[in-house]
C-alpha cells in the first residue's frame, strides 16, 4: 500500500492566509447574523419614502405605490431637476402641511445621473454589493456609511415625511441599529 | 416686517413669514399678474422667479422669498418687450389666458438655460404648466419663435 501526499506548496490549506482557528468566523464576525440584520435593513430601503428617491430611471416616484413623479419631472445632470421643473421649484426647505402637499427638506432630490445609486429592483444581494462599493456609494467608507444612516437630514426625513404619507417598516432608530449590526457582523452579502 | 425685492423694487411686508409669497405678491403687494390655480404646486399658475429660479408662489414662503429678488410676469420686461412677450403676441398664444403668466415664467428660465430648446427640452420645462383651454401647440410655437427673436432673427 503506498500512500501519495501532496506536497505541501500545492495544498489548498496552505495557499492562502490562514486564520487563527480555521474554520471558525474571526472575532466578532457572524455571516448569519449580518445577513439577518441586512434583510431588516434592505425592507426600509426598498420602502416608498426611500426607494421613491433612488429609482432605477430618470424620474423620482411618488406616492405609498411609487408611480412615476408627475408633471414630467426628470433627474437632471445634478439630480436637482431641469429648467422651470428642478426639485426645489416645488419642494420647499420642509413639508409643506396638508395632504398631495409638496414634501420637503433642504437638500431634496435625487442621486446625480453620473451615480444613480439605484434602490429599485435591487435584490439584497446586488443592493448590499452596491451599498459597500466606495465607486458607487459616494467614496464612504463603512463607518461613513453607518454615520450618514444614523445622522442626515435626508434620510431622517423618511421618517417625518409629512400628511398622508406612510412610515417605513422600522422606526429610525431600529433601522440604524440593524444597519450597524449587518456592518460590525462582518457587512456580509445576503445569499440571493 | 420682511424686506422683499419684487421686480427690482425693495417692498418692507408687514406679513407672517409662513405666508405664502402668492398671496403676498397679489393680496399686498397687488401684483395680480400672478394667478392661484390650485394652491397645491400642481397647475404651475402661479410661478414666479426666485433669484432667476421659477418657484410657485402657492407652496412658497415669504421667509424663502425674505431678502431675495423675485421676479413676477409684471417684472419681465416694463414695456411686454421680452422675446416671450413678443412670441406670445405673434402667434397668438393665449384663450382665457389665465395659465399664461405662469407659462411664460417658466418658459422664461427655459430660454435663459437653453437657447436653442428642442420640442423634448420644451416637454421638459414645460409638463408641469397645465392649460385648460389646450393652448399647448401655440405655446410650443411661441416657444420657438422666441428663440429666434431672442436671436436676433426670424420674423
Amino acid at each position: 500500500m503506498s500512500f501519495h501526499t501532496e506536497p505541501a506548496s500545492t495544498s489548498p490549506a496552505l495557499t492562502g492566509p490562514v486564520p487563527a482557528s480555521p474554520g471558525l468566523p474571526a472575532p466578532g464576525k457572524d455571516k448569519a447574523a449580518s445577513q439577518q440584520a441586512f434583510l431588516a435593513v434592505y425592507k426600509v430601503l426598498m420602502s416608498p419614502r426611500c426607494m421613491n428617491c433612488h429609482p432605477s430611471g430618470d424620474a423620482p416616484l411618488q406616492g405609498d405605490d411609487s408611480h412615476p413623479h408627475t408633471q414630467n419631472v426628470q433627474r437632471g445632470a445634478e439630480g436637482k431637476g431641469v429648467y422651470a421643473l428642478k426639485c426645489a421649484n416645488c419642494h420647499q426647505p420642509q413639508n409643506t402641511p396638508g395632504e398631495h402637499m409638496p414634501p420637503g427638506n433642504p437638500k431634496w432630490g435625487l442621486p446625480p445621473a453620473e451615480k444613480k445609486m439605484v434602490f429599485q429592483g435591487r435584490t439584497p444581494r446586488q443592493l448590499a454589493a452596491q451599498l459597500l462599493d466606495p465607486k458607487l456609494n459616494g467614496g464612504r467608507t463603512k463607518q461613513q456609511l453607518i454615520d450618514h444612516v444614523t445622522s442626515d437630514t435626508l434620510v431622517l426625513w423618511g421618517w417625518h415625511p409629512g400628511d398622508g404619507r406612510t412610515l417605513p417598516p422600522l422606526n429610525h432608530a431600529e433601522f440604524a441599529k440593524q444597519f450597524k449590526r449587518w456592518i460590525d457582523k462582518g457587512a456580509y452579502l445576503p445569499d440571493k | 416686517m420682511v424686506k422683499l425685492t419684487v421686480n427690482k423694487k425693495e417692498y418692507q411686508v408687514d406679513a407672517s413669514p409662513d405666508m405664502p409669497l402668492l398671496w403676498v405678491l397679489r393680496d399686498i403687494l397687488g401684483l395680480t399678474g400672478t394667478k392661484f390655480g390650485c394652491g397645491m404646486a400642481l397647475c404651475g399658475a402661479c410661478t414666479v422667479h426666485l433669484n432667476g429660479e421659477a418657484v410657485r408662489s402657492c407652496v412658497t414662503l415669504l421667509d424663502r422669498a425674505a431678502g431675495q429678488e423675485i421676479t413676477t410676469i409684471e417684472g419681465l420686461s416694463t414695456d411686454n418687450s421680452h422675446p416671450l412677450q413678443k412670441a406670445w403676441i405673434q402667434a397668438d398664444v393665449p384663450q382665457c389666458g389665465y395659465c399664461q403668466s405662469g407659462q411664460i415664467m417658466s418658459a422664461a428660465v427655459l430660454l435663459r438655460e437653453n437657447p436653442h430648446p428642442t420640442d423634448k427640452d420644451i416637454d421638459d420645462a414645460m409638463t408641469g404648466n397645465i392649460c385648460r383651454c389646450g393652448t399647448y401647440p401655440r405655446i410650443r410655437k411661441a416657444i420657438h419663435l422666441a428663440a429666434q427673436l431672442q436671436e436676433g432673427g426670424a420674423q
